[in-house]
């Protein structure tokens, strides 16, 4: 018989603040985190979850993933001690870029008093898999551990992978999402260089006045389990990853396939995976980055890859609300989708209000809307599109 | 570029030093284990660039892989110093 992939615990930290709870509530009513063009975490500080030595061994992003971590394994009564034997639990945690922030303080020790200054903690402190070997190292995960790097689709690529792990039967449980914190002097120069951050600092997915995406930073962590040990040891399920489809545009570094081919196609393998058809689909979160490309491109996958339930389904994009958080953004959107299934509740594509010709589907403008009829399982796909045409969506069932 | 270097302006530079790098200050003292205090290989790196910075002494890995506690840690920079 198939392993089932289930979801029994999440925690987040963004812009909307800090814990799950912050995410979902203040999206669902219309909020959003963004102030002065980014999107940061002002109510994160590392210390109310690491000690001072820890804390000054990890980069932000790392930090950000150990307090994810750590209320998504609460929630799943895994805090305190596994569930299963430790070889048997694993981690994977995406990232679009890893410790950026300390690479360049590093830089500028070597640049001001020379290579004797570049502290010995500053390769464990950038790499890209920092955040997973923290939270491994803290909840004594002996599994399948390692980092993703596939840029924007990092966050979605982990949970993926890691529901893989779980179905293959390398492990019973694993603790997996995305992190980031990169909004320093060189990613936003090297954005705005490019021309993909917005001039006027406001996330406006899929509206006409869409100028680019807004940075954001946080983590996002899901603890996923087998379904029948999470029965077996009574956990309780907030939701399933269903299906998981992956493609790659092989078009262009930067710009994504014009007619979203390839993001369509993986729409349609996560759909096919978790053995359902278009029909089924009762919500869409969105990618959605607010750049002229993305919410044109990936308006045609969906159209493509649902074909008529396109016009029907409801779609919105959590980086209205939070701005884009890169290898986070895969991971935190995975949370704000099962929780508006939870909630039975499409949350709003914040501040949409002008259309344009070809984008037109339901984007889900003012208020969240009411989701499904009757109380049976809500199936969503989320979407996360990276730069290197790197295309991961997930089937979310809850 | 070395001068003297008093024992009490060595003390407080590594407590210092190690206060910086996370440790709790009511818990040093001469005797106490660089063990006891959590105090690792990349934890004593750090240390050296302090005490380089500080006083122009190189510390290498073999000065301090026989190190025990913060007391040694003290005397082998002002025995370096000197």
């Amino acid at each position: 018989m198939k392993r089932r992939v289930v979801i029994t615990g999440v925690g987040a930290v963004t812009p909307l603040g800090v814990g799950s709870a912050a995410l979902a509530e203040r999206w669902s009513a219309g909020e959003c985190g963004i102030e002065d063009g980014a999107g940061r975490c002002r109510d994160f500080d590392p210390l109310d979850f690491l000690s001072k030595k820890e804390a000054r061994r990890l980069d932000r992003f790392a930090q950000m993933a150990v307090a994810a971590a750590a209320e998504a394994l609460g929630q799943a009564g895994a805090g305190e001690e596994l569930p299963y034997e430790a070889h048997r639990v694993g981690c994977v945690i995406g990232t679009g870029i890893g410790g950026l922030p300390s690479l360049e303080e590093q830089q500028g020790k070597l640049i001001e008093s020379g290579p004797k200054a570049v502290s010995p903690l500053a390769v464990p402190l950038m790499m890209g898999n920092a955040a997973a070997a923290a939270v491994a190292m803290r909840h004594d995960l002996h599994g399948h551990t390692y980092g993703v790097v596939s840029a924007c689709a990092a966050g979605a690529h982990a949970l993926g992978d890691a529901s893989r792990i779980i179905r293959a039967g390398d492990a019973d449980m694993v603790v997996a999402g995305g992190a980031e914190a990169a909004i320093t002097g060189v990613a936003t120069a090297a954005f705005e260089a490019m021309g993909a951050t917005s001039a006027s600092g406001v996330s406006r997915p899929f509206d006409a006045r869409r100028d680019g995406f807004v940075i954001g930073e946080g983590a996002g962590i899901l603890i996923l389990e087998e379904a029948g040990a999470a029965a077996a040891r009574g956990a309780e399920v907030l939701g399933e990853i269903r299906g998981y489809g992956a493609t790659c545009d092989g078009f262009h570094l930067t710009a994504p396939q014009p007619e979203g081919l390839e993001a369509a196609r993986a729409i349609g393998l996560a759909i096919a995976d978790a053995g359902l058809s278009a029909t089924d689909v009762d919500y869409v979160n969105a990618h959605g980055t607010s750049t002229p490309l993305n919410d044109r491109s990936e308006t045609m996958a969906l159209k493509l890859a649902l074909g008529e339930r396109a016009a029907d389904v409801p779609v919105s994009s959590t980086k209205s609300a939070v701005g884009h958080l890169l290898g986070a953004a895969g991971a935190v959107e995975a949370i704000a989708t099962v929780e508006a299934l939870r909630r039975r509740l499409a949350p709003p594509t914040v501040g949409w209000g002008e259309a344009e010709e070809g984008l037109d589907l339901d984007y889900v403008p003012d208020r969240a809307r009411p989701l499904g009829n009757g109380d049976g399982p809500l199936i969503a796909i989320s979407n996360s599109f990276g730069f290197g045409g790197h295309n991961a969506v997930l089937c979310l069932a809850a | 570029m070395t001068t003297e270097v008093s024992t009490d302006r060595v003390e407080e530079t590594i407590y210092d030093g190690l206060v910086e790098l996370g440790t709790e200050r009511s818990a040093l003292s001469r005797e106490a284990t660089l063990e006891s205090l959590d105090v690792d290989s990349l934890d004593l790196v750090e240390l050296a660039q302090i005490v380089e910075d500080e006083f122009g002494v190189e510390l290498r890995g073999d000065d301090v892989k026989d190190v025990r506690t913060v007391g040694e840690v003290i005397e082998l920079v002002v025995a370096k110093a000197g």
